[in-house]
């Protein structure tokens, strides 16, 4: 009874929240936006003319950055952790860029330029000292590196405090965070794990739950406008791709015999159908895990592209007229709750589906034929 | 093409922290998780066979006590039966035994009326004997005088005994 009601409650208070986050989302891309025009108006009149461009902002907003803005003027420098053969090792917080040209920002030589840190710097090339392109290891802690450490806290915080109430409630009924997250891992276990690899579920269950609901949490923490979410983590290539190198080498460590059989020599295929099906199969060996990380990687980044596009039709309306602007915008803040809405399942769905494919995966890999 | 590049810096530091994060939830968050929710259903599937069990023998009972029911009742049936019985049998046992008793005390009765009787004849006729013997000795004495006081006199006997 108090968890049907107390399920309720969250539901609620998270309908709220989506409204909220919606119209404050509005706000601080208005202001954004603002900044954005007199910034263009003086630098060049003929992006001045131009007026908003929607696909820059999009891009800035989906890309990762080497601070986080918040607010307006507000931005919350990050260190910048940077390596090259001509400097050494140099850590020094990102608000010392100062602007430079344009769009490029630069401080002691590095050039910052659309998020990517070049080095310029003087190096003897057969004996003359000339200007080159060094090239430079970026370690930063980045907005998108501060987003993941703040959704791996967000994991291990949960985590632990349900792993303590498992303990402290031995063999009652769940309470609270534990009864929210349950029904979750039980999920995994029951409809993911045990019915693709029976019996073996229990050595991928660690593994399965981390990838689920890293891949959970950190697209929903995406879909929080302001400061500790709003970064495109999960939309990111690098996270889905280290993603699926982990599905890949996994893959690569518990196959049998019996599987790279199937993949080098399928058996009972005439040897010379084995010239084309061997490639076929080494690259759908290499291809499902890239599957996985593009699935990802495309659906996370094309819901914030597509809510940020509903966004910036307010601005483009609003630089024809203000009346426009207005207008348009009660339509684009309706479809932006649908889509929010819609990317909340997505962000579910896609862990499933991650985690799904990839215990798909494992059980073709320890796969033990049977004879018939 | 920047969009679809990994950033080396981010896979770095995800490799960190992913690895971390796997170690950490995998040794202190998942295992007793798991553990524990593999005990409680287990727990469950007992308790549940467990009332399944009591259940079963909650049955099994009631149908012993239905058929100890009704074996006292059949027992009780017969305990009444033969108790009606044995009533009967007494009563027509006492009422044979009074009539027989009766019987017995009539022909006592009877017996000693006819044992009073016999006695009372035989006193009668010792008695008659003894009045005979008495006339005729008045007789033999009065015999001498004349015949009509004779007659006279064995006929006033007579009538002395008579009215005696």
């Amino acid at each position: 009874m108090s968890a049907k009601v107390s399920c309720f409650f969250y539901v609620k208070v998270f309908s709220l929240l989506v409204l909220f986050v919606t119209f404050f989302n509005v706000n601080a891309y208005s202001q954004v936006e603002q900044k954005a025009e007199t910034d263009t108006a003086v630098t060049t009149t003929q992006e001045h003319t131009e007026g908003f461009n929607a696909g820059k902002m999009i891009m800035g907003h989906i890309g990762d950055e080497h601070d986080w803005h918040i607010i307006g003027d507000f931005t919350i420098p990050l260190p910048c952790i940077l390596y090259s053969k001509t400097k050494g090792l140099d850590v020094f917080l990102s608000s010392n860029f100062e602007p430079h040209h344009g769009e490029e920002r630069k401080y002691n030589g590095y050039e910052m330029k659309e998020g990517k840190i070049s080095l310029l710097d003087y190096e003897t090339k057969e004996g003359l000292l000339t200007l080159v392109d060094v090239k430079v290891y970026d370690f930063s802690i980045t907005k998108n590196v501060l987003s993941l450490f703040v959704s791996a806290a967000l994991l291990l915080f949960v985590f632990l405090t349900v792993a303590r109430s498992y303990k402290t409630r031995e063999g009652k009924a769940p309470k609270g965070l534990q009864s929210w997250l349950e029904p979750l891992i039980l999920f995994v276990r029951d409809d993911i794990a045990k019915p693709t690899l029976g019996t073996n579920y229990k050595r991928f269950m660690p593994l399965l739950l981390t990838i689920f609901f890293f891949i959970f949490f950190g697209n929903l923490l995406g879909l929080i406008p302001f400061f500790p979410g709003g970064a495109n983590l999960t939309g990111n290539i690098a996270i889905p791709f280290f993603l699926a190198i982990v599905i890949l080498i996994v893959i690569i460590f518990i196959a049998n015999k019996h599987y790279w059989g199937h993949i080098v020599a399928m058996p009972g295929v005439p040897k010379w159908v084995l010239i084309i099906l061997t490639p076929i199969e080494i690259l759908g060996f290499v291809l499902r895990p890239f599957v996985l990380m593009i699935r990802l990687f495309a659906n996370i980044t094309a819901g914030h592209i597509i809510a940020l596009a509903f966004y910036s039709l307010i601005f483009i309306f609003g630089a024809k007229s203000v009346a426009a602007g207005y207008g348009v915008s009660v339509v684009s803040v309706l479809f932006t709750v649908f889509m929010f809405c819609l990317d909340l399942l997505v962000a579910f769905l896609q862990a499933f589906v991650f985690t799904l494919l990839s215990s798909i995966y494992f059980s073709s890999a320890i796969e033990v034929p049977e004879h018939h | 093409m920047n969009l679809i590049t990994p950033d080396p810096g981010l896979l770095f530091w995800m490799l960190i922290t992913f690895g971390i994060v796997l170690y950490i939830l995998g040794k202190y968050a998942w295992k007793p998780i798991l553990k524990a929710l593999g005990e409680r259903e287990n727990a469950i599937t007992e308790a549940l066979d467990q009332a399944e069990e009591a259940k079963k023998q909650m049955a099994s009972m009631q149908a012993e006590n239905e058929k100890l029911l009704a074996q006292a009742r059949s027992e009780r049936e017969a305990i009444l039966r033969e108790a009606k019985e044995m009533k009967e049998s007494i009563i027509a046992q006492a009422k044979t035994s009074a009539d027989s008793e009766g019987k017995k005390m009539i022909a006592h009765a009877k017996e000693n009326i006819e044992r009073e009787k016999t006695a009372a004849i035989n006193d009668l006729k010792n008695q008659v004997a003894s009045y005979s013997i008495e006339i005729a000795e008045r007789l033999v004495r009065k015999k001498l005088e004349s015949n009509k006081e004779q007659e006279e006199l064995v006929n006033k006997a007579i009538h002395d005994f008579h009215l005696n």
